[in-house]
């Protein structure tokens, strides 16, 4: 099945253009016992074919274990984005970024090529001296017109300091974590599984909450 | 679940050859608020030859939570996002830079000139700025609504309604958005009840719809006095007015849409403001404060409609654009 009309292609072909150098799309999946890894797939290859920087490069969360660890895959689907060094740094996607969440994935894609957008050099500084290890979690569904906004957020901060790993969660799909959170509206961002925001918050919430952790 | 895709090509890091407000620039017009209010009054004023540009928080504003639109002359059904969308791609046809993501939180004026300051510290300038900051979700104001909200108690039907499939939901509110709310839950919950302290004020059309649909319950004349839980919400405790008899009622969430408040942020204490809150502006949009103008849902303009923050906008724009000539 196409996902993309040829509308949307020739909309994503154009916003590429963008892509400043080589991005891959790490999927992880597994066989049986993954009811949107077909469709994340699907849509992972629609995207790679859209253009020459983007790789796909698909692994099996058990065959492919040692990789999984060393990205902390904890879910499938699972979608890591790798730099043109095919390095990690802490952008994820778990669940399918579809619906709303296009508009955090095609971001995503554009900072780990290198476009990166500017963030004030004040707050700059602030993300920059964060020294602990913070795992975010931002809770999403794909009908939520401003979780994309959260989901962009973490992930900047991700990119901008290597003691963040910032993690999309759908909750429709990981229902059970979703439950264990507590999560009955989102966005919910969840820092290092004990602090939480609700909402899109400004980028000087989510520092005022990482400085909170010791 | 659906796996369309919202692309959002306005949204910054996306759009291409975009225009970044710039603090060097002293502009004509500032227009805080990316609502209808504040698009249709960019629109205006840049077809007047003004200098304008926009700050905002959110790009579309509250029509991004609404569901179905089908109330706007001209557009039969849309979803609130499409129309918000249409707004965006007209006004973005202006080249207009847009400051996206942005909350206003301090003002001053020197000079004849108004300077706003950002929540990032930045600082722009406008030789006029309109107000169009719109309204925020009211709350009920009862015990346990703060310790629940996001653990069963929410404020966006849209977002939240995928969360609560094969649950119990209650329903807060008996105009548009209360009614619209419990027939998108119906399609996913398993029953929705619908409670409100007085008599539904929603259109019939949609009343209508609401009765007929036999997963929704319907109490009337009810007060909501609790909502309990322990480490989520589990129900809420609410009085029938003319019996006052005591009700329980039990269910995994509670989507509160009693309307909204205006926000009027850090323009709180500059401007007056009428008994609800609402900056008082006159005829042609202006508050208390020469070149300082508001417009749409944060204002005493009744009614809160698409179609009238559209059109309140546009107004103020060619009131600030005569105000600008006759200096």
């Amino acid at each position: 099945m196409q996902m993309f009309n040829e509308e949307i292609q020739g909309q994503l072909k154009e916003i590429f253009q963008e892509l400043k150098g080589d991005v891959t799309i790490a999927l992880f999946t597994k066989e049986g016992e993954c009811p949107t890894c077909e469709e994340t797939l699907a849509y992972m290859q629609e995207v790679e074919a859209l253009s020459d920087k983007i790789h796909l490069a698909t692994y099996d969360i058990q065959k492919d274990d040692a990789l999984a660890k060393e990205y902390n895959i904890q879910m499938v689907p699972s979608i890591v984005l790798l730099n043109e060094k095919n390095e990690y740094h802490g952008v994820k996607f778990n669940g399918i970024p579809a619906g709303h969440e296009i508009n955090s994935f095609i971001p995503a894609l554009l900072e780990v090529s290198g476009q990166e957008s500017e963030v004030p050099a004040e707050l700059a500084e602030r993300i920059k001296k964060i020294n602990k290890p913070v795992n975010i979690k931002v809770f999403i569904t794909l009908s939520c017109p401003h979780c994309p906004g959260a989901v962009q957020k973490a992930h900047k901060l991700a990119l901008m300091n290597p003691m963040i790993e910032a993690e999309m969660i759908e909750a429709e799909t990981f229902g059970e974590l979703s439950m264990k959170h507590n999560v009955s509206g989102v966005p919910k961002i969840v820092f290092n599984d004990e602090l939480d925001l609700l909402g899109n918050q400004p980028i000087q919430e989510f520092l005022n909450t990482m400085e909170k952790i010791s | 679940m659906s796996f369309s895709f919202q692309i959002d090509l306005n949204k910054g890091t996306v759009q291409k050859n975009k225009q970044t407000l710039d603090p060097e620039t002293l502009y004509d017009v500032l227009i805080v608020g990316g609502g209808p209010s504040g698009l249709n009054a960019t629109l205006y004023a840049k077809r007047k030859g003004l200098n304008v540009g926009i700050i905002t928080k959110r790009q579309g504003g509250l029509l991004l939570d609404t569901s179905m639109v089908d109330n706007y002359l001209g557009i039969q059904e849309m979803s609130g996002e499409a129309m918000a969308q249409e707004f965006l791609n007209h006004v973005h046809t202006l080249d207009i830079p847009m400051k996206d993501d942005s909350e206003v939180i301090g003002y001053k004026k020197m000079d004849e000139i108004h300077f706003l300051t950002l929540y990032s510290g930045e600082v722009f300038q406008g030789k006029t700025i309109l107000i169009a900051t719109g309204s925020n979700p009211r709350h009920l104001g009862v015990k346990g609504e703060d310790t629940y909200a996001g653990r069963g108690v929410a404020y966006c039907a849209i977002c939240d309604a995928p969360l609560f499939k094969g649950k119990e939901v209650l329903i807060a509110g008996g105009g548009n958005s209360a009614v619209e709310a419990a027939l998108d839950l119906a399609k996913v919950a398993t029953s929705v009840t619908l409670v409100h302290r007085s008599q539904l004020r929603a259109d019939s059309i949609l009343i209508k719809k609401l009765y007929e649909e036999p997963k929704i319950t319907v109490h009337l004349e009810t007060q909501i006095t609790e909502i309990f839980g322990e480490k989520a919400m589990e129900g809420l405790r609410a009085l029938h007015k003319p019996t006052g008899e005591e009700k329980t009622l039990y269910a995994d969430g509670l989507f509160i849409e009693i309307g909204h408040v205006p926000n009027t942020g850090v323009f709180k204490n500059l401007l007056t403001l009428n008994d609800q809150g609402e900056i008082l502006v006159d005829v042609k949009n202006r508050t208390n404060l020469p070149g300082v103008y508001a417009a749409g849902d944060v204002t005493n303009v009744p009614y809160k409609q698409i179609v009238i923050a559209a059109s309140d906008g546009a107004k103020a724009a060619l009131s600030m654009n005569e105000y600008l000539n006759s200096k």
